[in-house]
Parts: structure tokens; C-alpha cells; sequence
């Protein structure tokens, strides 16, 4: 008895332990994992590599912008435009009143005290608190003027150039410019931009405009005149923007309805309780098998060679790739039916179509239907990526201000637009499934 | 008191015929629609593409021809390719499975705190729900490249890229399973005065971690083709080096015929490997 007691207990014993030397093995190996990937990918290394400089400037720029005022050294002619584009640029003697332009002198007034100006001898930046920095243009090259003996960390300054950078701004000069940076909160320009009659109207002026004012343009309604002025604005191009969208949506539209409606006769041929014959349904299968396995990278590449780019090409790439995987699943689907139900239309002397009609297609309709939605509403992200490889949609736009590096407050808003789309997809999907699937 | 059985039974039919009527009309006016969308969906697709159906269609099979016939010609070649791309496609795996592992991870803490009856603090169900939902809708590639221009190239964007999305996809699934998990085992803990992270360690995932292992392992056949695609338009793995030899075009198309058999091959072996496996954990454990 006792004996017993003791093999029992030995046996017990034995079994935590093997358990308990498992459950320890698999972080362990986990970890070992790790460690080898920290070598692999050079995480150690990441930490020079990393430009937190970078950083800052996007995060700033994600939700500020700044306007640049630079003077020609050598005409003296000054110039004050959103982000240093051609299309921000103000008209002369329309800037904004925190730049005064007299003759070939501009004064700015950064706020809080920060006031540069820049002349013909060079650029003063007063600056509360540390005193007036003078940098001058003599000879070849600049010489600076400091209140204090040495050169503070956030003034970098060589024999041809000077660089200020404060909280309020950014002045910088060389021989033959100078500039001044600053950076205020918002978009600019996001709805009109500085040509249009609109810019720089308040919302209530904007509605009164639109409900009672006096046409602007006479051939239009204000409200018209408004709307095209936003659509068609230089600086974000609203229009080009929802097209962009608009064409994402429609390459995962098509790509997935496409591939549903060529994968449906295929998935039937594919099954084994629709199709007696063995050996199509297995080279229908490798077929499938040989689509999926030929990643959407591949397709897309290829495809992109044959029809150049722009969103068919796009939805031929979700098509092709989708069409194997519902391929896959709508056979399985149809193998797994009741045939009870077929049964019982088989018994009213039904034929094989009527069969199919009302014995298969009512029990597999919703699982087939929530499958296509639930690619549908995938499909729409992946065509934003498929839309940076083939040249189409808001992906192209996307991979292009975020390449020029610059324009991070445009990125900022196919951001925000593409996430939007991607929820309504979401949305949309989810309640035409519940509807479909409950509805019937 | 026949003759009032005849006319309600005639009006019966009468409402059934108009009701199957009806759901036909509907059906087919549906259907109409759904065509009419295809069709100029598809007219307006091709409009704004750079080549057109009936010109592509005919030159589909141009670039693969030419692929196929210099990979044949320098076919001697093929072998020494494929093993010196093996280490970028281990890149592209590591990256897959470093960001399966991390967004599964994250996956699980996100959906033992959305699931109702579970949660830590069930007030804030909602907000985990609204964190998932957010980390999946946005797309890869937005964080990989804005990543790209504050860590730059290599593989880390890419990985958290992925890990990312991996943990709002899976959470939700994850959070889908734990739903139907007995709650008694949680209950049983609790009247013992067990923590929240013991009961949910020894009473919740021993229940659910045949399926979520299914789920991870489905996710880790998604993340081989996104980390691949995303090497291509951003940094890393063989997708980097399949982007290279593409841009070189002709003359270097036996490196890309060597890219596609490894992609190729790759993504069968671990798709049957996962799908053994992943029956086995789910029809198995039952």
C-alpha cells in the first residue's frame, strides 16, 4: 500500500517537474530568440542610426507650419511665403502684419519680444533676455556681434554663414541671404489658399457670404465660387486628394468583387461533393494553391509591367491574389454543407441547377457574403500599399510627401483621411454582414 | 365554411406570390445595380490607368517571358543566387515572426482588458476596443515609412510596422475566443483570493491558447507577405533586394527569378506547415 502511495506520488512528482522544465523551456528559448534578433537587426546600432532630430521636426510639423520671410542680399528684395512655396507666397504689400517691409528693410516680429531685422548691412535679432545679436555682411564673409563672451549652443555660426535658432523662430544669414523662420499652430491655407478671395475671412463672414452677400464673382453664387476654391486649392489639392481616395476604394472594390465572382463557379468545380470529377478538382486546387502561394507582390509587380500604372492595375493585383484564397475557402465552404437541404429538393424531382438554387446557394450565401465583406474591408488597406507599388490611389500620394520629407503636414492629413476610410470601410462591412447574415 | 377556407387560402397564396414577387424585383434590381457598378467601376479604373485592358491583356505575359528566358539562359548561376539571398529572405522571416511574437504579446494584455467579464477595469473596455480598432486601421506602410526617416533603413521600422497592426488584429480575435471562455475556473480563483493576473495566467489561458496559437500562426502566413511587400516599398529583408534588382531591369532578371522561387517556396512550406499545424491545435484539443 504505502509502497503504491510512493510510485504514485513518484509518478506525480515526475510529471510537474517535466511540466514545470517545459513551461520554462519555451520562454527560455523565446528569449534566445531575442537575443539573436537583437544581433540581427543591429538594435544596439539603432541608437546611432535614430535622428531624433528628425523626430522633432515632424512631430512639429504634424501640426504647425512655418512661414519664411528671406531677403535677396544682392537685389534687397524680401519676400514672405507659407513653407518657402511658390504657391504660398504673399502678393507685395499684402503680408501679414507681423512683417513690415520699408524700402529694402523687413522688420519681423517674432512675439514675445523676438524682433529681427534684416538690411542691407545684415540682420539684428533681439532676443528678451540674452540682448541684441549682430551679424554683419563685411568683405567676403559675416561677422557676429554677441552680447555675451562666448557662443551660446543655439547660435551656430562659421565665417560665411550664422544660424539663430530660438522658441519663437529661426533666423539664419549668409552673403548673399538672409531668412527668418517662424512657426505657427494649425494648417495654413488648408481651406483657401492666398489667391483666393476668400482667404483670411472668418467663419461668420464665410457664411454670411454664402447665405446673403453680393456675388463676387457675378457669373456664380459665392457658395458655388466657394466650393470650387477649395477643391481646386494649390497648396492641398483637396480635389486630386478625394480622387486619390476614391480610387483606393475602388481597387478593393473591384479586386475583391472580381475575384468573388470568378472564385463562385470555380469553388463549385473545386468541391467534391458538386463536382464528381477527381482530377480537375485537384489541378483546381494546385491552381489555387499556385495563385496564393505567388504572393500579391509578385502579381502586382508583374501585372504593373503589363498595364502600366494607375488603380486597374491595382485591382487586378487584389484579384488575382484574392481569387486563390476564395477559391479555397468558398470549396471548403460548399464541402461542408447539410445535405439534408439538398435532399429535400432533390425529392420534389428537382435537376441539378434547381438543386444548386435552392438547396446550396440559401445555405451558403451568408458565409460566402461575410467572407467577400470581410476582404472587402482588408482589401481597402492593402490597396493603399498596392497603391505605392503600382503608381495609383492615396498610396502613390502618401510614399510622395513622405519621400520629399518635407511636407509632414500633408502626410499627417492622408493619415488622418486614410484611417477615416478604412473605419468607414469597417463600418460599412459590419453592419451589411449583420444585416445580410441575420436579415437573410 | 369550405368556400371561406378556399378564399383565405387563395389570398394566402395571392400574399405569397406578390411577397416572392416582391423579394425577386428587390433581387434583381440589386443585382442590376451591383452590375451597373462593376461595369463603370471598372470603365472608370481603366480610364484613369496608364495602359489600357485590350493592350495589357495581350502583354501580360511579356515580363514574366522575359524573366523565364534569362533565367534559363544563365541557369548555372541560379543556385549561387539562391543562396546568397538566403540570408535577406531570413531577414524578411525574422521580421515576420519578431513582429508576430511582440504584437501576439501585446495582443493578449489588449484582449484580456476589452473582453467583458474579464476585464481589469471594465469602464475602460471601450477605450482598448477604440486602441485595437485605431492600430489596425492604420496601414503598415504609413508607419514603416514615417519610421523609416526617424530610425532609418534596416529591418526595426518594418518589425514594429507589423507588430503594430499584429497586435489590433490579433487582439480582436484573441478578445473573440476569451469571450467564450468558462468563466468558472475565474471564479473558482478569485474565491481564493487569487490576483487578476493569476486568475487570468492560470484560469483563462490554458482554455484559450489552442486557438490563439491557430490565430498567431495565421497571422505569422499574413506577416511573411507584408514584411515582404514591405521591404519593397520601404527597407529590409528580400523585398529590399527584390526592388534593387527590378530597378535594374534587364540583365539582372536571374536575381529576381531567384527572388520569386525563394518568396515562392517559402510561402507554401510554412502555409502547409501552419495549416497541419494549426488543425492539429484546433480539432485536436477538443
Amino acid at each position: 500500500m504505502t509502497e503504491a502511495t510512493a510510485s504514485l506520488r513518484a509518478e506525480v512528482l515526475g510529471g510537474f517537474r517535466r511540466r514545470r522544465i517545459f513551461a520554462l523551456s519555451v520562454p527560455a528559448l523565446l528569449a534566445l530568440y531575442m537575443a539573436y534578433v537583437f544581433v540581427a537587426f543591429d538594435v544596439a546600432g539603432l541608437a546611432e542610426r535614430a535622428r531624433l532630430d528628425n523626430a522633432r521636426i515632424l512631430i512639429s510639423d504634424f501640426w504647425s507650419y512655418k512661414t519664411h520671410v528671406s531677403r535677396d542680399n544682392r537685389s534687397g528684395a524680401v519676400v514672405v511665403a507659407i513653407e518657402g512655396e511658390a504657391k504660398g507666397t504673399y502678393a507685395p504689400g499684402s503680408e501679414p502684419e507681423w512683417v513690415r517691409i520699408a524700402g529694402d528693410a523687413a522688420t519681423v516680429d517674432l512675439g514675445e519680444g523676438h524682433v529681427v531685422v534684416m538690411d542691407a548691412a545684415g540682420l539684428r535679432f533681439e532676443v528678451p533676455g540674452y540682448g541684441l545679436i549682430e551679424a554683419r555682411r563685411e568683405g567676403g564673409g559675416i561677422t557676429l556681434n554677441l552680447p555675451s563672451a562666448e557662443v551660446p549652443a543655439w547660435i551656430s555660426a562659421s565665417d560665411t554663414r550664422v544660424n539663430i535658432t530660438t522658441e519663437a523662430g529661426r533666423a539664419s544669414l549668409t552673403r548673399n541671404r538672409a531668412e527668418v523662420f517662424r512657426y505657427q499652430a494649425g494648417w495654413e491655407l488648408f481651406f483657401f489658399s492666398l489667391d483666393s478671395p476668400f482667404h483670411g475671412r472668418s467663419l461668420g463672414e464665410l457664411a454670411a457670404l454664402a447665405v446673403t452677400g453680393e456675388r463676387i464673382d457675378p457669373a456664380r453664387a459665392n457658395i458655388a465660387y466657394m466650393v470650387s476654391e477649395f477643391w481646386t486649392n494649390r497648396m492641398w489639392r483637396h480635389g486630386d486628394v478625394v480622387w486619390a481616395i476614391f480610387e483606393t476604394m475602388l481597387m478593393g472594390f473591384l479586386g475583391t468583387m472580381g475575384a468573388a465572382i470568378i472564385a463562385l463557379p470555380l469553388g463549385f468545380l473545386a468541391a467534391a461533393n458538386m463536382n464528381p470529377v477527381g482530377p480537375l478538382r485537384f489541378a483546381l486546387r494546385r491552381v489555387f494553391d499556385f495563385v496564393r502561394g505567388v504572393d500579391g507582390l509578385i502579381w502586382t509587380i508583374i501585372l504593373s509591367r503589363a498595364f502600366g500604372p494607375g488603380p486597374m492595375t491595382g485591382a487586378f493585383a487584389i484579384l488575382i491574389t484574392d481569387a486563390g484564397s476564395f477559391g479555397k475557402t468558398f470549396s471548403e465552404a460548399l464541402e461542408n454543407l447539410d445535405e439534408k437541404q439538398v435532399e429535400g429538393v432533390r425529392s420534389t424531382g428537382a435537376n441539378t441547377l434547381l438543386r444548386a438554387r435552392f438547396g446550396v446557394i440559401p445555405q451558403v450565401t451568408p458565409v460566402l457574403l461575410s467572407q467577400v465583406l470581410y476582404y472587402l474591408e482588408s482589401n481597402t488597406r492593402s490597396a493603399t500599399v498596392i497603391g505605392a507599388i503600382v503608381g495609383g490611389g492615396i498610396g502613390l500620394l502618401l510614399t510622395q510627401a513622405i519621400t520629399t520629407q518635407k511636407d509632414w503636414e500633408e502626410v499627417a492629413y492622408y493619415i488622418i483621411l486614410i484611417v477615416l476610410m478604412v473605419m468607414v470601410m469597417d463600418t460599412i462591412s459590419g453592419w451589411l454582414r449583420r444585416r445580410l447574415i441575420r436579415g437573410g | 365554411m369550405a368556400d371561406l377556407l378556399l378564399t383565405n387560402g387563395r389570398a394566402m397564396r395571392e400574399a405569397y406570390l406578390a411577397d416572392v414577387r416582391r423579394k425577386r424585383m428587390y433581387g434583381g434590381i440589386l443585382l442590376v445595380l451591383f452590375i451597373a457598378l462593376m461595369a463603370s467601376g471598372f470603365r472608370l479604373a481603366e480610364d484613369r490607368n496608364a495602359g489600357g485592358f485590350l493592350v495589357g491583356i495581350g502583354q501580360i505575359l511579356d515580363f514574366p517571358a522575359e524573366v523565364v528566358a534569362e533565367g534559363w539562359a544563365k541557369r548555372a548561376e541560379i543556385p549561387g543566387l539562391l543562396v546568397s539571398f538566403f540570408p535577406s529572405l531570413i531577414e524578411t522571416i525574422n521580421i515576420a515572426a519578431v513582429s508576430t511574437i511582440f504584437g501576439a504579446l501585446a495582443a493578449i494584455v489588449l484582449a484580456l482588458l476589452s473582453t467583458r467579464g474579464l476585464a481589469r477595469w471594465p469602464r475602460l473596455i471601450p477605450v482598448f476596443r477604440r486602441l485595437m480598432d485605431a492600430m489596425r486601421a492604420v496601414p503598415e506602410i504609413v508607419i514603416a515609412l514615417i519610421l523609416i526617416f526617424i530610425l532609418g533603413g534596416g529591418p526595426v521600422p518594418a518589425m514594429i510596422a507589423i507588430a503594430i497592426h499584429t497586435a489590433g488584429a490579433l487582439g480582436k480575435l484573441f478578445s473573440e475566443v476569451a469571450e467564450n471562455a468558462d468563466l468558472k475556473p475565474v471564479e473558482g480563483l478569485q474565491s481564493v483570493g487569487a490576483t487578476w493576473l493569476q486568475r487570468m495566467w492560470i484560469g483563462v489561458v490554458p482554455q484559450v491558447a489552442p486557438n490563439w496559437l491557430s490565430y498567431g500562426l495565421l497571422r505569422f502566413e499574413i506577416n511573411i507577405r507584408a514584411s515582404a511587400i514591405l521591404g519593397f516599398v520601404g527597407s529590409g529583408g528580400i523585398g529590399h533586394d527584390l526592388k534593387l534588382a527590378m530597378q535594374w531591369g534587364q540583365g539582372k532578371y536571374d536575381q529576381v527569378v531567384a527572388i520569386f522561387a525563394l518568396l515562392f517556396i517559402t510561402i507554401v512550406i510554412v502555409d502547409q506547415i501552419s495549416g497541419r499545424a494549426r488543425t492539429r491545435l484546433v480539432k485536436g484539443a477538443s
